[in-house]
């Protein structure tokens, strides 16, 4: 019995916040399609409910038995606008109540994949799609949206860009949660097992499981031990330590694959923070030599900070996938809100900073009179990021009707509460109203 | 199958009894105990075999739970996996 090492992990759950933070069944929807929605609909209830009966008691045992938390129980599907465009509804609101529906018996915390991928055009059911999104998310409880505007291979779809800046801000309208269910993305990829931007991809498997694991604690705790040291320990204190983290999600997610009778997919080890005192990716960075995030340095200390997060966790198992590296969504972090509150941290430097992290600009309350045009604009500066550098970038940007600048938001529970940041005042839209797509970058054309 | 039975808490007079007495009750046997005070705390972690057929792991958490407030202590218990998964490869 290696005492030492059972009082690490110990440590690590009870103090640190080490969590499972989600385990997510992707399933296939492509055999639902049907011509008759009322029929797909069917369909689609009564695959989801099968297949994923017992995710939910899975998970449950699996934290008793482990004795290691699970925070969420999810599911994510195939994007709905592909099996949704043989119907010829209108609007694809049917086909989210389904879902909710299904999330609901089931006891998941959220299901995703009310989505379309438009990077390079729409196809019948895309926009469709779009334009019941703030429906959608006015109207179902656990039902997350993803829209991926673009991709290092086909470039940005401008049109749609304009469109999810004025579909954002009609979401808006109806109620200030509504944008937190939606994410729109640049490189999505297909095996996410995060809110709110999963989806099961048309490449996967029939039904896959996905783990994502956190632990910004845990790292913060780590490089508490080597203060003062070069920043190659650091890098290398990190990478270790993501090691042991990844490793959990490793087991965790082979038990339940195994349990669920269901391939395993990939682990997605993303350092995601909560509101929780100790669960901050801010506080890592200000660990890490920082007086305060936002400050000069935050991009390096991310950059160092996301790499060695992927390189340990490659080596410690069998497959890594999703977004992996580090996630800063402002409300969801004390340390980031704090920057935020003291003017440390603004729009442009969580800009710079989603150049050099697994996602994008995240949980940012804005002032609900920002105009849609400049919210558009928002996302087509953060895609121009993610297609150039090849990687993902995501923006989920709230605007809260009523606030402004100085206001807070509180949004509760795991997505914390957000000071309203100021945006950029001179306007995008001459730029945003041309529409068209922005040709893929030069080396894309790697055939 | 195994498991790791950790016991953390002040230390006061009972609690290796108090343990040892409740794994008897159950048949649970136990492989390997360690024990040390770590800056004034008991800490114990005993590693036990279970009989999966006759104790039903939920239920032997709950009782775990209890029995730790009676003696004033935090008792956990875990598949022996999650530490091993956690250190090797």
């Amino acid at each position: 019995m290696e005492t030492e090492k059972i009082k690490e992990t110990i440590h690590m759950i009870s103090d640190e916040n080490l969590d499972v933070r989600t385990i997510t069944m992707g399933i296939s929807l492509l055999d639902c399609i049907d011509s008759d929605s009322t029929v797909a609909c069917e369909k689609i209830y009564q695959k989801i409910t099968t297949k994923a009966k017992h995710l939910v008691e899975v998970g449950r045992q699996i934290e008793v038995e482990y004795g290691i938390p699970i925070i969420n129980k999810r599911i994510s599907v195939t994007p709905i606008a592909i099996i949704a465009a043989a119907s010829s509804d209108k609007d694809y609101f049917k086909y989210a109540k389904t879902l909710d529906k299904a999330a609901k018996n089931l006891g998941v915390n959220f299901i995703g994949g009310f989505s379309a991928l438009v990077q390079k055009g729409y196809q019948t059911g895309d926009l469709k799609l779009i334009r019941s999104l703030p429906r959608v998310l006015a109207e179902t409880d656990l039902v997350c949206a993803s829209v991926n505007i673009g991709s290092t291979r086909s470039g940005i779809n401008m049109d749609a860009v304009a469109e999810m800046g004025k579909i954002i801000k009609q979401a808006s309208e109806r109620s200030f949660m509504t944008n937190t269910k939606m994410v729109v993305f640049c490189n999505a990829v297909e095996d996410n097992p995060f809110m709110a931007g999963a989806f099961h991809g048309v490449g996967e498997r029939d039904t896959v499981i996905n783990v994502g694991v956190s632990g910004p604690g845990v790292v913060k705790h780590a490089l508490e031990e080597v203060k003062g040291e070069p920043i190659d320990v650091v890098a290398e204190t990190i990478k270790k330590t993501a090691f042991k983290v990844t490793r959990m999600g490793q087991l965790v997610g082979t038990i339940a694959a195994e349990r669920l009778g269901v391939p395993f997919g990939i682990v997605d080890l993303s350092l995601a923070p909560t509101p929780a005192v100790g669960d901050s990716v801010a506080q890592i960075l200000e660990e890490i030599g920082l007086e305060q995030v936002g400050t000069h340095g935050t991009t390096a200390a991310l950059a160092l900070l996301n790499d060695a997060v992927k390189k340990g966790g490659i080596m410690a198992c069998s497959q890594v996938g999703g977004l992996s590296g580090a996630f800063i969504p402002v409300s969801e972090d004390a340390g980031m809100i704090a920057g935020v509150n003291s003017g440390s941290l603004n729009i442009e430097k969580l800009e710079a900073m989603t150049a050099v992290c697994s996602v994008g600009l995240d949980m940012i309350a804005v002032p609900g009179k920002t105009p849609a045009e400049t919210i558009a604009a928002m996302i087509a500066d953060e895609a121009a990021i993610g297609m150039i550098n090849n990687k993902t970038t995501a923006v989920r940007v709230l605007p809260i009707q009523g606030k402004d600048v100085g206001d807070t938001v509180e949004f509760g529970g795991l997505l914390g509460h957000a000071p309203v940041m100021a945006v950029n005042a001179a306007s995008s839209a001459a730029m945003i109203q041309r529409g068209g797509l922005i040709p893929a970058p030069i080396h894309s054309f790697k055939n | 199958m195994k498991a790791i039975l950790t016991t953390i808490g002040k230390d006061q007079v009972g609690i290796i009894a108090g343990v040892s007495h409740f794994l008897a009750e159950k048949k649970i046997n136990i492989s390997d105990v360690s024990q040390t005070i770590m800056n004034g705390y008991f800490t114990m972690m005993m590693m036990v075999e279970i009989q999966e057929e006759q104790t039903e792991f939920t239920t032997l958490t709950r009782q775990l739970d209890e029995l730790g407030k009676q003696l004033g202590v935090e008792i956990k218990i875990r598949r022996e996996e999650i530490y091993d998964a956690m250190h090797q490869l």
